[in-house]
């Protein structure tokens, strides 16, 4: 620690870090843009630009190192005015297009532009339109509202490790685009959404669903059925001014219910059943001599991404289905036989923190006969979307129980909405199916917590399992490489696409920064020890199901139900 | 004619090429299959571990590079400084709105194909236009009208024929 000074006030600064960090620890705000936390600064858009004394231009304040004794102004006339500068000029071929934009509202261009007082049209810059990309089911890109800042770029190359999509062209005619300029659909974009997350504008958004599910829910003769992801509950609240952190589980069910929904499930119940299947199939691999390690398949940017650049290691991917897809299954099986009625009528529509999911339930591999297992997916963010529309405020009602039978979930499937999640909750019921015993203490220190990669090896019974557990692809694919390389210590591997898992999936809500993902997988955590029921195979209406309708975990009928294959993905890497 | 040499080879002349051999290979790929298409931009990023995306970018700043190939009749604007002055600009728009194509593309037919160039040594008879190595000089909208309908004409008979 040493002190420097800032608008003529001391602060103190730490030996290796920018302006940029010092200056925010002591509540001085710089504007920015390119600027990603975590990563190394590109210092492109010059918007963090300071003044130090002893310099002869101003300095970008996000990739300078302090040191001893700098003296610098953050707002001097010079800087306002540099800054104003370069948003005009950002502006100047920008749609004026607020009013019906996906980021009305949210947007870091509009707040920049606000924020620094640009209230008027300086520039009227040449626009070269060029088409919306649709052709995702998961991503829209709209090229007219970039402003080339290429965090998009950044993330799906450096965290993603995918780099679908780079900077085409130069210039004035510059854009982001994929390979060829082909549709998103067809280029290796895993569709995780990460690149929403930090776009400052609407030229990314996922692509939204919200009218098909409001029609579904106008038309009588449809049974509306909506499963929530462990990773919503926790992250809706922020949507209406909540705290991340703050669960509205039970308000989000009475919430659903005055939007119409005629049965509300919990995907955390499907989570148990993926723990009952995807811990017998791993028992199974590891006494028969089965392919080793296992990856997880909950994840569906990641199943993607093997079958793209790595289907030699498609057989180590779990053939189970992910928890959306398992519940979506027996919703229309075993519940629409229940109901007596017909699958066909039955809209289920799931709640998720993703948008790889949009993609995964249009997977012909996924469904049966021609009926899709799931219908549509809405992201946290559509949710909120829908709530507005529908006139129900989530906050101010009293919280409702879901409805049998697959409202009930143990907290080990509520896990499986962060990073180490699903490990811990497998390892629970582990310990218990090859023992018989119940682990003393549930909760598994090493695997939880925001690191892109943690591992741990303990003793089930006699055996000696390596786990893994990686979020982000970046992570995913430097572990493939190492076991390329000849690891053999590891059986069992989560894979979750994003970095610290579902709570900070593609679908949730924007802006938030490392505290708060933090702040959800906290409330994760907590809701896990406040719980009476802790583990997947003490869910009751779980063993009901396989004594009524499945039989036994890997039996025929799972197998026809709950399990898939994947295959090899030509696309151009 | 440029010899043919195949990507492979190409790349075999390049020993342990890393990502700054990307343009001259680039290059001695376009010079011998006329452009680079998908599959000669796979099998680069894969000797030299770079996404096809990032390949494509670096490409596309340059204005050097196709990624079509070039159809019977390629035709060259000049974009020179001296054609620019007698209204090559003017040429140029003509020959994108009579092809429907941009430079670097090629017609759906594939019976035109359009590339923008620099100086092509012949400043005294701008505007100058080339198509498959004639030279016209001195070029109108309305000539180059013409020498289009022409090429056009020609490639008719011969379907018919
Ligand atoms: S991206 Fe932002 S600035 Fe652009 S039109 Fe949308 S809300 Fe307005
Ligand atoms: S959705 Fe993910 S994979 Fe697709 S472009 Fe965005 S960051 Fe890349
Ligand atoms: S799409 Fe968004 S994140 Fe990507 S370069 Fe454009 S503005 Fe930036
Ligand atoms: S935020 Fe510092 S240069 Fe962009
Ligand atoms: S400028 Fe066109 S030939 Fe020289």
């Amino acid at each position: 620690m040493f002190a420097i000074e800032a608008n003529g006030q001391t602060i103190e600064a730490k030996k290796g870090e920018t302006i940029l960090q010092s200056l925010k620890r002591a509540g001085i705000n710089v504007p920015t843009i390119c600027h990603m936390e975590g990563l190394l600064p590109s210092g492109t858009c010059r918007m963090c630009v300071v003044e130090v004394e002893g310099f002869g231009s101003l300095v970008p304040s996000c990739s300078h190192p302090v040191t001893e004794g700098m003296k610098i102004r953050t707002n001097t006339p010079d800087i306002m005015t540099t800054r104003k500068t370069i948003i005009d000029l950002l502006l100047s071929n920008h749609p004026d297009d607020c009013l019906y934009c996906a980021r009305n509202g949210n947007c870091d261009l509009a707040k920049l532009a606000a924020d620094n007082g640009v209230r008027d049209r300086s520039y009227q810059g040449e626009r070269i339109r060029r088409p919306k990309d649709i052709s995702s089911p998961s991503i829209i890109r709209d090229p007219d509202k970039c402003i080339l800042c290429g965090k998009c770029v950044r993330m799906c190359d450096e965290i993603q490790g995918v780099s679908a999509i780079d900077f085409i062209a130069r210039g004035s005619k510059a854009f982001i685009g994929t390979a060829f300029n082909q549709g998103l659909n067809v280029s290796s974009c895993i569709n995780c959404g990460q690149c929403i997350l930090v776009c400052p504008t609407a030229a990314l958004s996922e692509h939204k669903y919200v009218n098909e599910v409001l029609q579904a829910l106008a038309d009588p003769d449809k049974m509306v059925v909506v499963q929530h992801a462990p990773a919503v509950s926790i992250t809706i609240a922020e949507e209406f001014g909540f705290a991340p952190g703050t669960d509205f589980d039970g308000k989000m069910t009475a919430a659903l219910r005055r939007a119409g929904f005629d049965r509300v499930f919990d995907t955390s119940f499907a989570a148990d059943l993926t723990i009952m299947e995807e811990g017998s199939e791993l028992v199974h691999r590891v006494q028969n001599g089965g392919v080793l390690p296992m990856f997880t398949s909950c994840s569906p940017g990641w199943v993607k991404f093997v079958e793209e650049f790595y289907p030699e290691f498609l057989p180590n991917v779990s053939t189970c289905k992910s928890p959306q897809q398992m519940m979506g299954a027996i919703i229309k099986s075993f519940f629409a036989q229940k109901e007596k009625i017909d699958p066909k009528n039955i809209v289920s529509v799931s709640l998720m923190p993703c948008t790889a999911k949009k993609f995964e339930c249009e997977r012909p591999e996924l469904g049966q006969d021609f009926v899709a297992d799931v219908d549509y997916v809405l992201t946290t963010r559509e949710l909120a979307e829908l709530f507005r529309i529908t006139g129900v405020n989530p906050a101010v009602i009293e919280p409702e129980a879901p409805d049998t039978p697959f409202g009930e979930r143990s907290s080990a499937g509520k896990l499986f909405g962060a990073s180490g999640g699903v490990m811990e909750a497998a390892l629970r019921s582990a310990v218990f199916l090859l023992t018989g015993e119940e682990m003393k203490d549930y909760k598994i220190q090493a695997l939880r917590g925001m690191e892109g990669s943690k591992e741990l090896r303990v003793k089930v019974g006699d055996l000696e399992v390596g786990a893994a557990v990686v979020s982000s692809l970046g992570q995913a694919r430097k572990l493939i490489e190492e076991i390329k390389a000849g690891r053999k210590d590891i059986h069992f591997i989560e894979v979750m696409t994003c970095p610290g898992g579902c709570i900070n999936g593609g679908g949730q809500p924007i802006g938030a920064d490392k505290e708060a993902i933090k702040a959800r997988m906290a409330a994760l955590y907590q809701i896990d020890s406040d719980d009476q029921l802790r583990v997947s195979h003490k869910n009751e209406w779980v063993q009901r199901l396989y004594t009524e309708f499945l039989g036994k975990p890997l039996g025929h009928k799972s197998h026809e139900l709950l399990h898939t294959h994947y295959d090899k993905r030509e696309v151009l890497l | 004619m440029p010899t043919v040499k195949s990507v492979e080879t190409i790349l075999l002349d390049h020993p342990g090429a890393g990502r700054d051999h990307l343009i001259p290979i680039l290059q001695e790929v376009q010079e011998s299959e006329g452009y680079l298409s998908q599959e000669s931009i796979t099998k680069v990023g894969r000797a030299l571990d770079m996404p096809s995306s990032k390949i494509f970018g670096v490409a596309t700043f340059f204005n050097m590079f196709r990624f079509q190939a070039k159809g019977k009749n390629h035709v060259m604007v000049c974009r020179g400084t001296a054609c620019h002055v007698k209204g090559s600009g003017r040429a140029l728009d003509m020959v994108t709105k009579a092809l429907k194509i941009q430079p670097g593309e090629t017609t759906r037919d594939k019976v035109f194909s359009l590339e923008v160039v620099a100086c092509m040594g012949a400043c005294g008879l701008a505007p100058v236009v080339n198509i498959n190595g004639q030279f016209y000089a001195k070029v109108s909208p309305m000539k180059l009208q013409r020498i289009i309908e022409e090429c056009r004409e020609k490639e008719q008979t011969h379907a018919n024929a």
